[in-house]
């Protein structure tokens, strides 16, 4: 990384690290501490709904068992907070999971209603339980002690609070550049590409609803130590609610945007606390209204929140070096030439009373190019979800190197060497071209989500770049790398895709329409990479409605109608057939 | 005044950034039939969904020696309707209901009145007035679509793929029944796969190619073009 | 004994946490707002109709007054580019002449001894028209967002609305008349005219949401929307027509309820949130979107709060709202549910 880039981070840090030692009124320290504990909360926000698109009015709650965890523990049983850190944490990790379990399986706003529903009984639980004082709460709870020294005052625990967001954030940085990382941005989207490259979408929308709830707990570690004493009404609702709000503010989608958005509404409640009842001439807590106006406002007016302002002022990242690595990518075996590869037998989609697919049988041989071709509607792009595993079938079944494969989800499919492309592109338009086809890498990688955070798995990530820098290359976008995928004209989407499914290192490969878009010449150079492949082993399974651009490049072509298949054969012989010319070529009259 | 019911000049639809239609002009007279044919892909339907106003374009739509109305509900009421390629029928209401939304934007009256000629000239849906949407074969569905269109007393009907997922008898019931309405003074624009059958119908066709126009002309000149045929059908021959 | 008069609370409850779900699956499937601001209309009502009984002029008609000339200006400020006079004076008459006669009214009322039906009536009116200003105000702008998008909108939408019940009505509770303080015995059952009310005014709703939708062109077009937008639009129907009629129905839902609750319960600014949230529990239940689920669920929601308010009182709250729990856990096992889109 450049140094202009790091500059400003640097001088944040040296900025945060003086403000104590400056002649500063204590109440900023406060707010400073407060804006802290609020922002550790925050970046849990920001990955869990501006990166994993799941939202959550519920993170206060986190915060409380986090809290309610070390005050009970170090209060009536004498524990040291250092040891009370990793219970907080697993308490917020152990609550997380089974709440997450229940509602990450449910549609987008199944989840924030869940949580509003749950941050309440939660709140009303925590004020109800006689083990955690009621409504009083626990008080007397001990400071943080370290090499015989108290975190007592604001002005040191703000180092411990500080030192924790500038952690938890680089971590969450880390985290969301790398391949773990990539399927949990691909969750937005909907997940269905990242799924078909073998991303694991319930555990991944899980992680980072995990990691939401863990820093959400440390967060509440700190503050029952920084405040000594812990209540129900810091983790209610209400907060929950107004850490959404930090979170739209700064830019759900920037982990920076996290501290920046904490740091606007906290100051803002400040002053709108010391301020307005001298203004309106009321003591009712009116920032509610302020807050309340504000949310619909920043959705109104600029949804992608202040955070991207900032950026715009801060200078540009520069062009990341073209990844490169000694280590090599294990390559698949491939099946000898000729055998049985995918095998479909009568297999049969209806929905409701229409036959979208119907009894069809075809086989696809390792080492041929296999066209799929009708008229539109004829139940090509359905037989292919049938076989990818996206859609179900409704009898008949498909076999893989003659085992059977029916039943198997999208991800269990891509693990069997199937990568596929989409008939409507799918890709991730905001993360850069690299990124998109290093997706397509993701089983080939091992690395977890501890590694990650941590930034020890920086030879497989380089590995697994270079590999996608690879395929780029060779389908021809090399030039396109670091730019936004959302740049590229609709046939280069279609090149990019297939360069993705080209990085699972596949055994058969099946593109979905893949010239449709392209120009006379592109089309030429894309028959050109799928005859090169077929030299090197791979098998290839096309639906297309170009004719031309089929017939001198599959050796097998099945002719599908009305959801039935009507011919198969070379493709010189089908194309004659009589039925093929009524039903393709247009021939009603 | 040059007397045309539609004008395109110069119209650019993009979806995000990437641009799919770079620049389509196109011109239609009162009573006639146009057909637009292309691959996949190359931008039929985004050119009518531009020219109904479900996706924005940049460009100029003259409809009637106009501009064209700004929002959907003002294009309707103005004689435009399309009838998309998905139908987009209410599934889950009767078939009454359905042909009765039509004319959403119509009187009692002219609904009273066109009504009666939509279900004397689709007497299936007459017999299957209650039967919900959602449970009609994919024929009478298309009939179901064309029905609530002409509900709207359409001046300009934007026809996409009205034969897509039709067996091949169906597919002339449907397109003769096309031919039937410009009798009754319906203009019709229609995107239509089927390249051969749609150009046998139309007066005039454009052949549209990643988001151009490659090629347009007097149907009948169309039909035995041989870059169209190469293009379209696919045949290098 | 004790069950019965348990089993009468619990579905007196349980109608008015009905209406509230039917209107949020109303909202949510013709509009795709999750509104969680209806209890505050609820709210609203209840105390308006309380303030009508005290002989003020309660603070909700300056709050009308308001919210007519905020939308007011959002309609001056998307007509900048020019507009025909039509649209003009429409937007004048509905945003501002409007709430400026339901002002004089109330003025001219509001000190008169009006008998309860006639306060009923007025409150209705006064916090009816607000539903098509929060639209105009909060969500029209928003019509091309995603349902999470909306959503959190409609968190600051509640959180304004709640702050400015604090500030308008004060952080007293306030408890309405009954609209009649007869009782009836039937057997050993002892029922009071206000519960009979409640279930009247409920199944009336009901019966008129479902002409409303059956029999009226405008109501099939509410939905159409609902199973097809893109349907819905190219036959002609308007967006904002059903956005508007979705959300004046829902704040007329909320007033009736608001005025029905109201003489049995004390109500104090933020207690219509949690109103609300039970009328939300039922309308998950109904997966958001069959009313026949939420209108029966709704009522369970009653008993369950009703029996545990007696058998464990203090875990109330808890019981109801981790009642969502389990019910999502059945969602989520049961499928069916997935992205939208």
């Amino acid at each position: 990384m450049k140094i202009e880039r790091l500059l400003p981070g640097l001088a944040g840090i040296v900025f945060l690290a003086i403000i104590p030692l400056l002649p500063v009124p204590p109440f900023w320290l406060t707010i400073l501490n407060n804006i802290g504990l609020a922002s550790l909360v925050t970046i849990g926000l920001v990955l869990l709904t501006g990166v994993g698109g799941l939202t959550s009015f519920g993170q206060a709650a986190f915060c409380g068992f986090g809290a309610y965890t070390t005050a009970v523990l170090s209060t009536n049983y004498g524990l040291s907070p250092w040891l009370t850190l990793p219970l907080s944490l697993i308490v917020g990790a152990a609550t997380a999971l089974p709440l997450g379990l229940i509602t990450v399986r449910l549609s987008g706003h199944f989840l924030p209603l869940g949580t509003i529903a749950w941050g309440l009984a939660l709140y009303y639980l925590f004020g109800k339980i006689d083990l955690l004082g009621r409504y009083d709460g626990i008080s007397g709870i001990p400071p943080i002690e370290f090499a015989g020294y108290r975190f007592m005052s604001d002005g040191s625990i703000y180092y411990l609070i500080w030192f924790f967001v500038i952690a938890v954030a680089i971590g969450a940085k880390n985290l969301l550049d790398s391949r773990i990382g990539r399927g949990i941005r691909a969750l937005r989207g909907g997940g269905q590409a990242a799924e078909a490259f073998g991303v694991n979408i319930v555990r991944a929308k899980l992680t980072v609803f995990v990691f939401a709830g863990v820093v959400a707990a440390l967060s509440g570690w700190l503050y029952a130590h920084m405040q000594r004493s812990v209540n129900p009404t810091p983790f209610g609702l209400s907060m929950g609610i107004e850490y959404l709000l930090m979170a739209v503010v700064g830019g759900s989608g920037h982990v920076w945007g996290a501290i920046f958005g904490a740091s606007i509404v906290l100051i803002m409640k400040d002053v709108l606390q010391r301020f307005l009842p001298d203004l309106i001439g009321t003591t009712a807590n009116l920032e509610m209204v302020v807050f309340g106006i504000l949310l619909v406002v920043i959705l109104q007016l600029a949804r992608d929140g202040l955070w991207p302002f900032v950026l715009k002022l801060l200078p540009k990242r520069s062009a990341r070096s073209l990844p490169t690595s000694d280590d090599r990518l294990a390559k698949r075996t491939l099946a000898p030439a000729g055998s049985s590869l995918i095998k479909v037998e009568k297999a049969r989609k209806a929905f409701g009373g229409l036959v979208a697919v119907n009894d069809v049988s075809f086989e696809v041989r390792a080492g041929q190019v296999v066209g799929l071709i009708g008229p539109n509607g004829a139940g090509k792009s359905t037989t292919f979800n049938l076989i990818t595993g996206l859609a179900s079938l409704t009898s008949g079944s498909v076999f893989y190197e003659g085992q059977p494969m029916t039943g198997d989800s999208p991800r269990e499919v891509a693990k069997h060497g199937i990568a596929r492309t989409f008939q409507h592109a799918k890709i991730l338009p905001d993360m850069s071209v690299l990124e998109n086809v290093a997706l397509g890498a993701h089983l080939r990688g091992s690395a977890g989500v501890f590694r990650s955070f941590l930034r020890l798995e920086r030879r497989q990530e380089a590995t697994l770049l270079a590999e996608a820098a690879f395929q780029l290359e060779r389908v021809g976008l090399g030039a396109y790398r670091d730019r936004p995928a959302g740049d590229l004209a609709l046939g280069q989407i279609r090149i990019l895709e297939i360069a993705r499914a080209l990085s699972a290192d596949p055994a058969v490969l099946l593109l979905d329409e893949p010239a449709a878009g392209l120009r006379h010449g592109e089309k030429q150079e894309l028959a050109n990479l799928l005859k090169k492949l077929r030299e090197e082993g791979v098998s290839v399974l096309l639906v297309e409605h170009d004719m031309g651009f089929v017939m001198g490049l599959v050796d097998h072509l099945v002719v599908l109608d009305f959801g039935t298949l009507i011919a198969e054969g070379k493709p010189a012989d089908v194309r004659k057939h009589p039925a093929v010319v009524a039903a393709y070529l247009g021939g009603v009259a | 005044m040059s007397g045309n019911l539609l004008e395109l000049s110069d119209l650019h639809v993009s979806y995000g950034r990437a641009e799919v239609l770079h620049g389509i002009s196109m011109s239609m007279k009162p009573g006639s039939i146009v057909t637009v044919i292309g691959a996949n892909g190359a931008g039929k339907s985004t050119l009518l969904n531009a020219i109904m106003g479900i996706v924005p374009s940049s460009g100029t739509i003259v409809y009637d020696g106009a501009p064209v109305p700004r929002s959907v509900e003002g294009r309707v009421a103005g004689g435009l309707c399309l009838v998309p390629e998905k139908r987009e029928l209410f599934a889950t209401m009767s078939v009454e209901d359905n042909v009765e939304l039509g004319g959403f934007l119509r009187s009692a009256a002219e609904r009273a009145e066109t009504r009666e000629d939509v279900y004397a000239r689709f007497p299936r849906l007459a017999e299957r007035r209650k039967q919900l949407a959602g449970t009609l074969s994919g024929g009478e569905r298309q009939m179901l679509a064309l029905a609530r269109a002409l509900m709207s007393r359409p001046r300009l009907l934007l026809l996409d793929e009205p034969s897509l997922g039709l067996a091949p008898k169906i597919v002339i019931d449907i397109l003769n029944i096309v031919s039937e309405l410009r009798k009754t003074g319906v203009s019709i624009l229609l995107v239509e796969q089927n390249a051969r059958a749609a150009l046998e119908i139309a007066d005039e066709g454009y052949l549209v190619e990643l988001g151009e126009v490659r090629l347009s002309g007097p149907a009948s000149e169309m039909a035995v073009n041989p870059a169209l045929m190469e293009s379209y059908l696919g045949t290098h021959s | 004994m004790i069950a019965t008069f348990l089993i009468q609370d619990g579905v007196t409850n349980g109608a008015i946490y009905a209406l509230l779900g039917l209107a949020l699956v109303l909202l949510f499937s013709v509009t795709r707002v999750i509104f969680i601001p209806q209890g505050e209309f609820v709210a609203y009502g209840a105390l308006t109709l309380a303030l009508l009984d005290g002989g003020k002029v309660p603070a909700t008609t300056s709050l009308l007054v308001c919210f007519g000339a905020i939308a007011f200006l959002f309609d001056l400020w998307s007509m900048r580019r020019g507009t025909d006079i039509r649209t003009f004076l429409r937007s004048l008459a509905l945003n501002l002449v409007l709430p400026g006669v339901i002002y004089g009214i109330t003025i001219v009322l509001a000190p008169l001894d009006l008998p309860s039906v006639a306060k009923a009536l007025l409150t209705i009116l006064i916090i009816t028209p607000m539903g098509v200003y929060v639209y105009r105000i909060a969500y029209r702008p928003l019509a091309d967002a995603s349902v999470l998008v909306l959503l959190i909108a409609s968190v600051g939408v509640h959180l304004a609305m709640m702050g400015l019940g604090l500030v308008f009505f004060g952080a007293e509770g306030l408890r309405a008349e009954p609209l009649a303080d007869d009782n009836y015995t039937i057997g050993a059952l002892m029922v009071s005219a206000q519960s009979l009310c409640i279930y009247g005014a409920t199944i009336a709703i009901i019966v008129g949401l479902y002409m409303f939708f059956e029999r009226t062109l405008l109501g099939k077009a509410l939905r159409a929307t609902a199973v097809n937008r893109l349907g819905a639009r190219l036959v002609g129907v308007r967006t904002h027509l059903t956005g508007v009629t979705a959300f004046t129905l829902a704040a007329a839902i909320g007033a009736v309820s608001g005025v029905l609750i109201g003489p049995i319960t004390t109500i104090y600014y933020d207690t219509g949130f949690l109103i609300g949230l039970k009328g939300f529990v039922a309308a998950i239940i109904g997966g958001l979107a069959s009313f026949p689920i939420t209108a029966i669920a709704a009522i369970g929601v009653g008993l369950v709060e009703s029996f545990s308010s007696f058998f464990a009182s203090s875990y109330k709250e808890v019981i109801v709202f981790g009642l969502i729990i389990p019910v999502l856990i059945w969602l989520s096992l049961s499928g069916g549910f997935h992205e939208e889109e």
